[in-house]
């Protein structure tokens, strides 16, 4: 038999019936969780001096800039005249350069579509919440699954003729494969620095890497019918 | 006793009226600097103290503060702007023509409204990005990304909205490259272009409708935003902290204690 036990557990939140109380602290959802007394300043007046001047440098940079280059304006609207090419702003110029390759169900729909939702949902992601390097555990396993979706990706590209996107992608399954052949020991800096990067930021490099270059080109590597011209040899 | 400009000032923020509208009163004590954040409506949606280390320029590198201030120059320079600017077609075109030429300072003013304009999707593109690396999305701040994700899209849709505004062959082609792919949407694409434009083709209802998103719409929409972040900012407890909290802590924590250990 088992000895009576000498507690029992209630559920009381009056104070003066119930003086002991153990507060249970999960790990996630603690906004304030004092781990130490940490060393604070007052809003006002340190943060807004701060705050002032680092805006104060922006817009001296800002007038500068509007002092000796003007923005651009050309001929009045002519519904007749279409320019070659005609170019979207540069933040979307990433976009019109996917738009080349595909239908624009999927460039200008489905594509972007699918980004915004991924931005949205990447904070209710739970896996990996340790940010452990990538290749720290399950070794073999993931550097199969990861090799299989870069090869997918390169694949994908390839059929498609999409150099453009394909050569962010080879570069950064390279990246990976160094990654998962460095030690978190290893003695290069670089290589200890590539181990320790968990999945995630995997994904987001590579989405910023392909990001810069489909922009770039789409600004200064693409001419009349969207052709590949060098900015330099106009 | 001569009067200087701090004794005017001094004079004047003991009178009854400055007393009635800024009630923190004067000082430069703890209490007062609190109150000076906590007694103003636009103030208090700061936290009234901030954690020392997240004042270098490591951690934040002032991305969101800088994207602010392009906000603040852009909502300045654009009311400039509303005073010469008629949305019909063609006037528009002339009078951004005549604050080429004609307005004293016209051609600066659109130049600080269109570069502000750049930077501030740039600046928004890389503060998110910043966070992002920092870890700074993670519970309990999920929401305040999701927020500034429509942000993102808020400032993208102001660029370009703005982008038509001027009337030129760039303004057209760029909106008519825009917004033909929005009738790629399966279904309702076609209607979805037809509310844009006004119209089936990019003509002056749409500059007017693009006007009215750009100068009214979008700006309070962002405002409104802009409120709840900075306020979710200090509900979530401050900025994130990379040490103390649960997140990037496995990683770097390793690299951090091996540079350490290989000192
Ligand atoms: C109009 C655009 C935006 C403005 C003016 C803005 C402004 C700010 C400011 C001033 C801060 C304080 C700290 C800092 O400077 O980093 C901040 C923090 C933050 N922002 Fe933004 N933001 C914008 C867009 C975004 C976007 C696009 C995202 C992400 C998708 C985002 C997510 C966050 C998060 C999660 C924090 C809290 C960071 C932390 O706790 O360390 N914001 N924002």
């Amino acid at each position: 038999m088992t000895p009576p036990k000498d507690y029992s557990a209630e559920v009381n939140s009056n104070m003066r019936v119930s003086q002991r109380r153990v507060l249970f602290v999960t790990r996630r959802t603690s906004p304030q969780v004092k781990v130490y007394d940490e060393e604070k300043v007052q809003t006002s007046p340190e943060v807004l001096i701060r705050a002032l001047l680092a805006v104060e440098c922006l817009i001296i940079a800002l007038v500068l800039m509007s002092l000796f280059f003007n923005a651009p304006l050309e001929g009045v609207a002519n519904p007749t005249n279409t320019p070659n090419p005609a170019k979207a702003p540069w933040y979307f110029l990433g976009l019109q350069e996917i738009l080349h390759y595909f239908p624009p169900v999927v460039a200008g729909v489905l594509i972007p579509g699918l980004l915004v939702t991924a931005l949205i949902i990447i904070p209710y992601f739970d896996i990996n919440i340790e940010a452990d390097g990538l290749f720290l555990k399950n070794r073999k396993r993931r550097m199969m699954l990861s090799m299989i979706v870069a090869g997918s990706f390169s694949l994908f590209f390839l059929f498609f003729k999409v150099y453009v996107a394909l050569v962010p992608t080879v570069i950064m399954t390279a990246l990976v494969l160094l990654a998962a052949f460095s030690s978190p020991l290893s003695s290069s800096r670089f290589r200890r620095y590539l181990a320790l990067r968990p999945i995630f930021w995997w994904i987001m490099t590579w989405f910023l890497f392909e990001l810069i270059v489909l922009t770039a080109v789409g600004t200064f590597f693409r001419g009349p019918g969207w052709s590949w011209v060098w900015p330099w040899r106009s | 006793m001569p009067g200087t400009i701090e004794t005017y000032f001094d004079k004047l923020e003991r009178t009854r009226v400055w007393r009635s509208i800024f009630r923190s009163g004067r000082g430069t004590s703890k209490l007062h600097n609190a109150l000076a954040i906590q007694q103003n409506v636009f103030l208090h949606l700061f936290p009234t103290k901030v954690r020392k280390r997240m004042l270098g320029l490591e951690a934040t590198w002032y991305l969101g503060t800088l994207t602010l201030g392009t906000f603040i120059v852009l909502v300045v320079t654009g009311i400039l702007l509303m005073l010469y600017y008629h949305p019909s077609v063609p006037r528009a075109y002339s009078d951004v023509k005549d604050l080429q030429f004609v307005v004293s300072s016209g051609l600066f003013l659109r130049n600080l409204h269109r570069w502000s304009a750049h930077a501030m999707v740039f600046l928004a593109f890389a503060h998110m990005f910043r966070v992002f690396y920092r870890g700074a999305y993670r519970t309990p701040r999920e929401f305040n990304w999701v927020v500034g994700v429509v942000l993102l899209l808020v400032t993208l849709l102001l660029s370009y909205t703005g982008y038509l505004l001027p009337w030129d062959q760039l303004a057209f082609w760029a909106i008519t490259v825009g917004t033909n792919i929005s009738s790629a949407v399966p279904l309702i694409g076609d209607k979805i272009r037809f509310l844009l434009l006004g119209g089936h083709l990019v003509n002056a209802n749409a500059l007017l409708r693009f006007y009215v998103l750009h100068c009214v719409i979008l700006p309070l929409t962002a405002v409104l935003f802009l409120a709840v972040h900075f306020w979710r900012i200090r509900k979530d407890g401050g900025l994130y902290v990379r040490e103390t909290e649960p997140g990037v802590t496995g990683a770097d924590k390793q690299l951090s204690n091996q540079e350490q250990g290989s000192r």
